[in-house]
């Protein structure tokens, strides 16, 4: 008698629709996925239980830390290339094309108007290094920079855009209040008085 | 697709019989497919969890004195952020107030129970006046912004730091919680 040949099926799936899938969308998460800029400054942001999202336009991110270094983030790149444009008008630097398109794609910054032009010439890692030294921008009375940054970024913003810009504060946590303080009183002085703070949120709440 | 014939040339028929082991040239893609959905778990999360949360603050015009109005010492309560991460409350004026000195997970608890108690003597809501002293971090300054959301205020809560009075001062550093 001969034997009844029991028909070995293979028990592995297929997976190569399922791995050209999951690859399409990883693809594509990673994609849209936001490119995070690294902080020059070392913050930790206060949490809360706030539940309103930072919008990610027409925005200023004012970061403080480090012993009351203030550094400044302009978001967009039309905006920041407006704004540079205007500053440079404002304390006569004029910024040569390619400059203009390198400080287009700079995330946040912390130099006197003085070494600008060196500091958009310098590579990433320069960039970093320059930034633990630097003292932030000057915001003192008699040389008050940041204000003018400020004041030149709701104008680029107002021209292009049509929209009142939004002040952001990223402040670390450990931060001590008269360096907030001096922040603010500079962001009232151009009637600013109303504001966001940057916190992360709180978990199991 | 992911396979490949790599059954040996079938020339050889006769002559012995050499049989070639046909080796499996399936892939196994479990590992990959675990990797990749593992990856994209992750992108998913981060695009829409990472989004910073932001906090709306309000304070007063520092020159257009039109708008400011003057609070019921009945329905005010103000606290005092202080060194140490304490802060220092009292309700009322602060000529005749007893101030309150307490770490900033009591303050959850007086904050309810004075919203309580304005609500039942005098019918209104409490109005709250933050003042931040030169020895208050950031972080602490945050955290009463929370307290309040927290405790459910309606009222905008006023922040005053220019105007911290002496007597204020005084009792803040009999409590340790200013230089």
């Amino acid at each position: 008698m001969p034997r009844a040949k029991v028909q070995r099926k293979s028990t592995s799936i297929d997976m190569t629709a399922m791995c050209d899938v999951s690859f399409l969308l990883l693809t594509f998460f990673i994609l849209t996925a936001t490119a995070r800029q690294p902080d020059p400054l070392d913050i930790i942001i206060p949490s809360s239980t706030y539940k309103i999202k930072v919008p990610d336009k027409d925005i200023g991110i004012l970061s403080i830390g480090g012993k009351g270094k203030v550094f400044y983030e302009i978001v967009g790149q039309d905006v920041k290339v407006a704004t540079l444009d205007r500053i440079g008008k404002e304390y006569n630097i004029s910024f040569t094309p390619e400059e203009r398109k390198r400080f287009g794609v700079l995330g946040s910054f912390g130099v006197p108007i003085e070494s600008l032009k060196q500091f958009i010439a310098m590579d990433a890692e320069q960039r970093t290094k320059f930034a633990e030294q630097s003292a932030g921008i000057p915001s003192d009375s008699t040389n008050n920079q940041l204000a003018q940054w400020i004041m030149q970024n709701r104008h680029a913003v107002a021209e292009l855009h049509n929209e009142p810009l939004r002040i952001s504060i990223k402040g670390d946590a450990e931060e001590e209040y008269p360096t907030v303080k001096k922040v603010i009183d500079i962001l009232q002085k151009q009637k600013i008085n109303k504001f966001s703070l940057i916190t992360s949120a709180e978990g199991g709440k | 697709m992911a396979e490949l014939d790599t059954s040996s040339g079938g020339g050889k028929k006769g002559g012995g019989k050499v049989r070639t082991k046909k080796a499996n040239t399936k892939v196994d893609l479990t590992a990959m497919v675990d990797l990749a959905f593992l990856l994209i778990t992750f992108f998913m999360l981060t695009t829409s969890l990472s989004k910073p949360i932001a906090m709306d603050i309000a304070k007063p015009d520092q020159e257009d004195n039109e708008v400011r109005n003057e609070l019921r010492a009945s329905q005010t309560m103000t606290i005092l952020l202080g060194e140490k991460n304490k802060v220092a409350w009292y309700m009322g004026e602060a000529k005749d107030a007893k101030p309150v000195i307490e770490s900033f997970a009591e303050v959850r608890r007086s904050l309810l129970k004075n919203k309580e108690e304005v609500k039942n003597k005098t019918g209104r809501q409490i109005v709250v006046v933050v003042k931040p002293t030169d020895g208050a971090t950031y972080k602490n300054f945050v955290d009463i912004m929370d307290e309040l959301n927290i405790a459910a205020i309606k009222t905008a809560p006023a922040i005053d730091d220019v105007n911290i009075l002496d007597n204020e001062k005084q009792f803040m550093r009999e409590g340790g919680i200013l230089k």
